[in-house]
């Protein structure tokens, strides 16, 4: 009979998690809880970031534990068990932003550097202040980094999330966008010079 | 010498440049602009901030970095009881 699984992160343990695959290819409902319960945070955070509703972020990661207990059979154990429903709940969500709205959009090439003709910048960039000298809080920091992302043309947001945020590589995001691996490349680019932009807007300032 | 890039070019190659594929002669083209350039020498510094800003708003600031939200009660029971059925 196997041991329980206890304790926080035995789903990462080797030993532990090889007990934990085991019980989970075994049909063990418990283990199926201890799963949810280890790993559903880490998943809902993820899809959080990419569907950007809390409902859609929700039915996005029941759909990934679906699919992932589905398809335990499948999983080799190559990559960590974090890293398999990390990838698993990254396509749940995606699937989700394609079914979904689109909302109107700016275009990307309105934030985009402008240069003259012999190549210098248009408007030269300016520094940007320092967290300490802009007067807002971290918090505030970040909300207003938030909105700007979520100001991006969708396919150029989910660029920089896959690639700056979760941290997938080119090859990857490439697979799961069905896109090739420059597209990937000019869009994350473009994503940052865009969101840099819009971040000037907000940051920078006189200061040296 | 050769004619230093200009801005725009500099600008298109920023991305290989930080990840570290950028073959070395345009490496070394890059560096040589980016020594004389104070404008350029902001674009790259307020492109990696804006990297730097984008990770920290997403993924929380350093008082924060380790702590995820556990799942809330009603997801693992939904989660579940969707299994239960399928």
């Amino acid at each position: 009979m196997a041991k329980p699984i206890t304790g926080k992160g035995s789903a990462e343990g080797v030993s532990a998690a090889g007990t934990l695959i085991d019980r989970l290819r075994a049909g063990d409902e418990r283990a199926f809880e201890t799963l949810v319960r280890e790993e559903g945070g880490r998943m809902l955070a993820v899809a959080r970031r990419l569907v950007r509703s809390e409902d859609e972020a929700a039915d996005a990661v029941q759909e990934a534990f679906i699919s992932a207990f589905k398809s335990i059979d499948r999983y080799t154990g190559d990559a960590k068990l974090s890293t398999w429903l990390h990838r698993i709940v990254v396509n749940a969500s995606l699937m989700r932003l394609r079914a979904g709205k689109r909302r109107p959009e700016r275009s990307i090439e309105d934030m985009l550097p402008a240069f003259q003709k012999d190549g210098h910048h248009v408007d030269p960039p300016a520094p940007w202040q320092a967290s300490a000298e802009s007067g807002l809080m971290e918090k505030e920091r970040r909300d207003i980094v938030r909105a700007r992302i979520d100001q991006l043309p969708e396919a150029y947001r989910t660029v920089l999330i896959l690639r700056d945020i979760e941290e997938l590589d080119t090859d990857e995001t490439a697979r799961l966008l069905s896109v090739s691996n420059n597209a990937v490349k000019t869009r994350l680019h473009r994503a940052r010079q865009a969101l840099r932009t819009l971040l000037a807007a907000d940051f920078a300032g006189n200061t040296p | 010498m050769s004619e230093y890039i200009k801005c725009s070019e500099l600008v298109d190659f920023i991305a290989d440049y930080i990840s570290g594929e950028l073959p070395v002669p345009s490496r070394v083209e890059f560096e040589r602009h980016l020594d004389v350039c104070p404008p350029c020498q902001t674009y790259l510094k307020t492109y990696r901030d804006t990297i730097a800003m984008s990770r920290q708003a997403e993924l929380g600031g350093p008082e924060v970095a380790s702590a995820v939200d556990p799942i809330p009660e009603e997801l693992v029971k939904a989660i579940l009881a969707a299994r239960a059925k399928s």
